[in-house]
């Protein structure tokens, strides 16, 4: 039974590839753009010459990249391509393709990405049980207004914020970039400072932004958990109070919260591509950027592909964990 | 009416969220009156002034009062919200009745339609499109981009409130007393979901706006419109933070902050008018 569980939430998984691909392939055709031709009137227009043989060069070089095809037969190597990884060459950066630029960029999203996610949920959701745990230290309710104000303002405004504050006005930490200009990348102990000093403040937006709205979730199934009848039987068997927080309320109303951060992943990876581009990140986001101040097709597509396909990967993993964390759902149900 | 004003004034996040927006519409309403809109184009006005009397908000590099920019960009960036929240949440209540009531097929098609569009990250996608038709974006074709996406989410949770409703003692009466379908929808579920389509409706202004925002700060938006997304575009752009051009920043984002803030509160509030176990005993 669990290989027919495995096995189904795989084929979303392919679903959303496919769907990724397909969206690449069909929305720039549609829009009836022609990425040869206007690169080629672009260099002409740099050059101020070669206007001559344009038709010929256009058909030559169609025929290059197999654009004289019948549209399906684009469409099936374009699949195929896709399917081996084969992102094409970038057109801003020439000899380089597409994948490599990935490579170099994913790193740092990934770590970027993966330390906020966590922590923010961490922090938040402990927050939130807190909140609603009557023994709770007093002061901690006045954390929860600015928390949840600043939840509804996006990542990138409030990353603004904190440059402005911390870098330009304290000049406490560094206002741009992933490392500074000189620095040379090696597993140093003064580049992985220099990288941290560069990560902290974007990582305190997408932090401090997250943390508000997974404490105000947490904080609704703590109050509906603690209202549940075993739990005042657990407090009336005299267990210790630490106990019936952690084993009773805050193990069962996690479950629901695991499940939103599979759904929020795509948002918070949305947010986090803008955060990027303030800082200037050398992440996902900030090549993006740069493929689309360059036009850069190829690129776009590129990133828009891997970037579908790893938040399908991710959303797939955490899928298949999930019944680990819940036993009541078992694998017969989808 | 008179119960109307004594509910708000018990539910506070809706008080809270509508001063809010209020507030700015007063600002929008009496700024458009006052001050002289034109000034909102390029090369218009001495650029980078700091504010004085003659400009209260400053200038920016390419010569544009930004008072003048923020009365003008504020209802755009709203039109683009409302434009693409209403077109969502229309096509998702349609998407969502239908799913709901004819069960099946339909419902699975649709169902598993929304769930997989969802954990797909939008603003990828809408970048995708953007890019696709490429060329001068207008304002309303921006809205009608973000709009593409925004349908998902209202479906989802449409749906899933109907399906609730559907099993009500009320609506199995209007059945067994011969109501068809449409009318069932019409008559008994409608009035029961309207609150909650309007929460719905609420939030999804504001991801929409958050969606073209992210958009037009990547360069993707109406270039000559002077949205407040836009305006965040050119600050990057002109690397205004660290040139210490503060004037030219701070409106926008305050003016975002405003907006969200607002919305959310609202949208708190109606799911306090929605679900009234959450209402605080007056």
């Amino acid at each position: 039974m669990q290989a027919v569980y495995v096995i189904k939430r795989f084929g979303v998984f392919l679903l959303i590839v496919w769907v990724a691909a397909t969206l690449n392939f069909f929305l720039p055709k549609l829009s009836g753009q022609d990425p040869v031709r206007t690169k080629l009137l672009q260099e002409a227009a740099i050059g101020g010459n070669v206007q001559v043989g344009m038709e010929q060069m256009v058909k030559e070089y169609d025929k290059r990249f197999g654009l004289d095809r019948p549209l399906l037969a684009q469409y099936g190597s374009y699949l195929y391509d896709v399917g081996h990884f084969d992102l094409n060459y970038s057109i801003s950066s020439y000899p380089r393709t597409v994948k490599e630029l990935i490579a170099e960029a994913l790193p740092w999203t990934v770590g970027l990405l993966a330390t906020t996610t966590l922590l923010s949920f961490a922090i938040g959701t402990l927050l939130g049980a807190l909140l609603a745990w009557p023994r709770a230290p007093a002061w901690m309710r006045y954390l929860m207004p600015p928390l949840w104000a600043l939840h509804a303002i996006p990542f990138f405004l409030f990353g603004l914020i904190l440059v402005y504050v911390f870098a330009f006005k304290l000049q406490l930490l560094p206002m741009f970039g992933g490392y500074s200009p000189g620095a040379s990348p090696g597993l140093t102990w003064d580049f992985i400072s220099d990288v941290a000093a560069h990560s902290i403040l974007p990582a305190l937006s997408i932090i401090l932004v997250s943390i508000g709205g997974w404490a105000l979730a947490m904080r609704g199934m703590m109050v509906t958990t603690m209202g549940e009848d075993y739990v005042v039987f657990a407090e009336a068997k005299g267990l210790r109070a630490g106990t019936v927080f952690m084993r009773y309320c805050v193990r069962n109303a996690i479950l629901p919260q695991t499940t939103a951060l599979v759904l929020a992943l795509g948002q918070i990876l949305s947010g986090a591509v803008l955060v990027e581009v303030i800082f200037g990140f050398p992440g996902i986001g900030a090549l993006l950027f740069h493929a689309i101040q360059e036009n850069d097709q190829f690129l776009i597509q590129g990133i828009v592909f891997t970037v579908i396909a790893a938040l399908g990967l991710a959303t797939f993993l955490l899928d298949i964990a999930y019944p680990l964390l819940d036993p009541r759902i078992s694998y017969r149900r989808t | 009416m008179r119960g109307v004003f004594s509910y708000i004034g018990r539910n506070r996040s809706l008080l809270v969220g509508t001063l809010l927006l209020t507030a700015l519409a007063l600002f929008v309403g009496i700024g458009t009156l006052f001050v002289d809109t034109e000034n909102a184009r390029s090369l218009s006005v001495p650029v980078l002034q700091a504010p004085s009397w003659d400009y209260p908000f400053g200038t920016d590099r390419t010569g544009r009062d930004l008072l003048a920019v923020m009365i003008v960009g504020t209802p755009l960036t709203l039109r683009i919200g409302f434009i693409a929240g209403i077109l969502g949440v229309g096509i998702g209540a349609v998407l969502a009745f239908t799913a709901a009531f004819y069960r099946g097929m339909t419902d699975t098609l649709i169902r598993s339609i929304a769930d997989i569009g969802l954990t797909v990250p939008s603003l990828l996608v809408l970048i995708l499109i953007a890019v696709s038709i490429r060329g001068s974006l207008t304002v309303n074709e921006m809205a009608l981009i973000v709009a593409s996406l925004a349908w998902l989410n209202p479906t989802r949770t449409i749906r899933s409130q109907v399906l609730t409703l559907r099993e009500r003692g009320y609506v199995e009466l209007a059945a067994m007393s011969g109501m068809g379908g449409p009318e069932i929808i019409f008559r008994e579920l409608m009035p029961n979901l309207m609150p909650y389509m309007a929460a719905t409706l609420v939030s999804s202004v504001s991801s929409a706006i958050l969606a073209s925002i992210g958009l037009e700060v990547l360069g993707l938006g109406p270039m000559d419109a002077p949205t407040l997304g836009m305006t965040l575009y050119w600050v990057n752009f002109y690397a205004a933070m660290i040139n210490g051009w503060w004037w030219w920043w701070v409106p926008p984002i305050v003016i975002i902050v405003i907006v969200f803030l607002g919305l959310f509160f609202v949208t708190i509030g109606l799911d306090e008018i929605a679900n009234p176990r959450l209402r605080k005993s007056a």
